[in-house]
């Protein structure tokens, strides 16, 4: 007998993803491009990140088209986005039999209360986070992947960077407090006792953590693997790049190599112009994409 | 003492290892074609087989790996690992490493959302192996030289040819160690037999 969609099945898909790359891309030629460079799997969207912010408006699920055109595309898996808590748009993509689903704050929030039950799906889910305390709620709720959530569209990586320091410090943190502290720990983060626990008796997440938003360069996505990612996305940063084939390559390169420095230098020379980067101060707070997500 | 090398391109890697090191062998992760020199066998992990060969070609592993196993030290290779081993792939024109009689369907029993577990019968290893399948391949066809160890509703799902053995499902993410020591039993039989 056959058992679809268990927790072993919907994490372990994300654990083949680990030391890898997943590139955004918005139709079936950069997806093959991204396949080409090694790209673990891509993410179909309507629009990168950066594009999303520069447009405004409301960001919604791609187009099933675009979707279905990058599905037909490549071998390797599709991710697609659904809006927070967007109950109809995740069944959709999981009726099309995308591979995985980001309930994404680089979208326009559904709900501004309520995540998505993401234990109820067969397809699993991939989530955003800064800190371990939201960490530990989209595993309560069955996420089977969570990535930093960065500043999308940026390509400023100071964001990623603390929240994947943030995540970590507080596991170590958890890790070494005697079990009677836990409950308290666990009401200051707003995180589920349970999940704590079971991340204090495994001494690691019960999940795999990419990092997500603001990598732009090789150097980028080794400094993310340095601080203890399982794997990197990278939105914009690769078709907002002069040359997108090399750069995609390059860091797919210095993730799997993330400590040969001289093979970084090598591969990041000649490379062009990165994409423009964003000042976080310059983005009004409303314009935070960080932000979304309860 | 055993030394089994996980090659570390990308994928389950850190759980390869673990079972290694519960199985009485020491583990270590290959990340370079120097390092094969030091081993006795070596486990291509789960991940995914179209990254694993672009940086395969990178870092020049190709001919070293075929060479490796030429020599007679045994390789396992999981879910990607045996898309890497096999000598035709449907779809495409060019097999990776070609080092197994068979031929295999990537992605044969359908997308993330018809992956699945299931208990299956591995012969010489156990009655009662909890398998773990994703987005995983299938053997569509074995030479007569290839011994068939599992089969799950008729598709050959793992199988061994001399020193090479392969699963297209995952008994790293399991604690079930049993496929593990199956092949650290073979690697160590090949080192006797080699020493001689």
């Amino acid at each position: 007998m056959a058992n679809l969609g268990t927790d072993r099945v919907k994490r372990g898909m994300a654990e083949m993803q680990k030391g890898g790359v997943i590139m955004d891309v918005v139709n079936a030629e950069q997806a093959k491009i991204a396949e080409e460079a090694g790209a673990v799997a891509v993410m179909a969207l309507e629009r990168v990140p950066s594009d999303i912010r520069a447009a405004g408006g409301v960001a919604r699920m791609a187009d099933p088209t675009i979707v279905e055109e990058v599905m037909n595309a490549v071998s390797i898996p599709v991710m697609a986005k659904a809006r927070i808590g967007h109950v109809v748009e995740a069944r959709v993509l999981e009726a099309m039999g995308v591979d995985y689903i980001d309930e994404s704050e680089v979208l326009t929030p559904a709900d501004e209360v309520y995540h998505l039950n993401k234990k109820e799906y067969t397809v699993p889910f991939v989530c955003g986070c800064r800190d371990l305390g939201e960490a530990a709620r989209r595993i309560g709720e069955g996420t089977s992947m969570l990535r930093t959530k960065g500043e999308p569209g940026t390509g400023n990586i100071v964001e990623a960077v603390r929240h994947m320091r943030e995540v970590n410090g507080q596991v170590r943190k958890l890790i070494s407090m005697s079990t009677d502290e836990i409950m308290t720990f666990a009401k200051e983060l707003g995180a589920p006792y349970e999940v704590l626990l079971d991340i204090k008796a495994n001494g690691r997440l019960p999940v795999v953590n990419f990092a997500a938003g603001g990598v732009a360069t090789p150097a980028d996505a080794a400094l993310m693997m340095e601080l203890g990612a399982d794997g990197v996305f990278v939105g914009s940063g690769i078709f907002k790049s002069d040359e997108p084939a090399k750069f995609a390559k390059a860091i797919v390169e210095a993730t799997t190599h993330y400590q040969d420095y001289q093979l970084i230098a090598d591969i990041s020379k000649g490379l062009g112009t990165a994409m423009k980067g964003l000042e976080i101060s310059t983005i009004a707070p409303e314009q935070r994409m960080q932000d979304r997500g309860w | 003492m055993i030394k089994i090398g996980v090659l570390g391109l990308q994928g389950a890697v850190r759980e390869h290892i673990k079972s290694i090191e519960r199985s009485g062998a020491e583990a270590v992760v290959v990340k370079k074609v120097e390092q094969l020199a030091e081993i006795d066998g070596l486990i291509l992990p789960g991940g995914e087989s179209t990254t694993m060969r672009r940086l395969i070609n990178q870092y020049g592993f190709l001919q070293p790996l075929q060479q490796f196993s030429d020599a007679g030290k045994p390789i396992f290779g999981t879910c990607a690992g045996l898309i890497l081993l096999a000598k035709e792939i449907v779809g495409q024109q060019e097999p990776h490493l070609a080092l197994m009689d068979i031929k295999v369907e990537r992605n044969a029993f359908g997308r993330q959302r018809e992956s699945f577990e299931a208990t299956l019968a591995i012969e010489g290893v156990a009655p009662d192996f909890e398998a773990v399948f994703i987005r995983a391949p299938y053997i569509m066809k074995a030479e007569a030289n290839v011994e068939i160890l599992a089969k799950y509703n008729e598709a050959i799902v793992a199988a061994r040819q001399g020193t090479i053995l392969c699963t297209a499902f995952h008994p790293e993410l399991t604690e079930d160690d049993r496929l593990t020591r199956y092949f650290v039993k073979m690697v160590e039989d090949v080192k006797k037999e080699l020493a001689y």
